[in-house]
């Protein structure tokens, strides 16, 4: 692979990354992720 | 420079282990971390059912939003492990998995070492697409919620650093131990015994989060390359790696953890290791 081509992967890559959290942050991911992991999950570990 | 590099990495993973672990004294009451951290996903697997965690474990994170009522995929997670991804590829792996830096302490442990067959790899594909991405999807209960079917079955890290620690310093977890809990402890145990006999097992055979990181590892920007007119194909290098990786040939393997044990013991200093 080219550098060229790597380095188009690589912006590309973390421009979707950077979008995709952003996103996920906007439509309310964030509680989700918080809720789960302060808790704890049972069913996780086993348990329940 | 052979001991320089793999101190180096020891004390980074040491450090990650901490840094993913630091609230050590909640294993005297069981509760959990609930600050802020917790938003943010660890990049290697840290079960946050673990009393110590800080961070939150990007395949439980996964499963809990594509699971949910609201959502069917996480972009905020994936999109955490894609930027992991793209800089370190599976160095995450390498250097910062609190549970892969467990799996190496426990293969030091003397006991018959062993090679996996080839196919066992895959196995971490089937883990990742359809345990982890396409189950808590597709199974859901009346109300629209799927299951976290990969730390519910399977995680081994979820049983002990969770499950058996919160066992132990609060009994009152104890009747709830059932049929599913066997269940896990059996393939924990599994685990361990794999951990035991196969370098980084866990890695090899079941991470759905290394499969993921696999991805990246022709396009990350940490590599590793092979000057060609440098190696002299002695097979120093294949022979070392502890994931049965032909670093000569393809030095951007999958199943590369970035350990850099080869570039170690390139005697003609063919391989490097680095921002690429």
């Amino acid at each position: 692979m080219n550098r060229r081509k790597l380095l188009a992967i690589r912006i590309l890559t973390a421009a979707a990354a950077a979008g995709m959290i952003a996103y996920g942050i906007f439509r309310g991911e964030l509680s989700l992720v918080l809720n789960k992991a302060i808790n704890v999950c049972f069913e996780c570990i086993g348990l329940g | 420079m052979k001991t320089g590099f793999s101190v180096k990495r020891k004390i980074i993973q040491f450090i990650a282990f901490v840094l993913s672990n630091p609230f050590v004294g909640n294993f005297r009451t069981g509760r959990l971390y609930k600050g802020p951290w917790k938003y943010f996903c660890n990049p290697g697997i840290n079960c946050y059912s673990c009393p110590a965690a800080g961070l939150s474990c990007p395949i439980g994170s996964l499963q809990a939003v594509n699971g949910s009522i609201d959502f069917r995929w996480s972009f905020y997670v994936v999109g955490t492990i894609c930027a992991f991804g793209i800089l370190l590829g599976r160095a995450v792996c390498g250097f910062l998995c609190p549970f892969g830096l467990i799996q190496e302490l426990i293969y030091k442990i003397p006991f018959p070492k062993r090679k996996l067959p080839r196919w066992a790899r895959y196995i971490k594909y089937a883990m990742l697409f359809i345990v982890v991405l396409t189950l808590p999807v597709i199974i859901t209960n009346a109300a629209g919620m799927g299951d976290p079917f990969f730390c519910k079955y399977i995680c081994p890290a979820g049983t002990i650093e969770g499950g058996l620690a919160l066992l132990l310093v609060r009994p009152e977890l104890r009747p709830m131990v059932g049929s599913r809990f066997a269940l896990k402890i059996a393939i924990a145990v599994l685990t361990v015994i794999g951990c035991l006999t196969v370098a980084r097992f866990f890695c090899k055979v079941l991470c759905p989060l290394g499969a993921f990181y696999g991805f990246f590892n022709k396009v990350s920007l940490v590599r590793l390359s092979t000057d060609e007119s440098a190696c002299t194909s002695c097979g120093a290098c294949a022979k070392i790696c502890p994931m049965d990786v032909d670093p000569s040939k393809d030095p951007n393997s999958m199943e590369c953890i970035r350990c850099g044990k080869c570039v170690s013991a390139c005697g003609a200093k063919a391989i490097r290791f680095g921002k690429q």
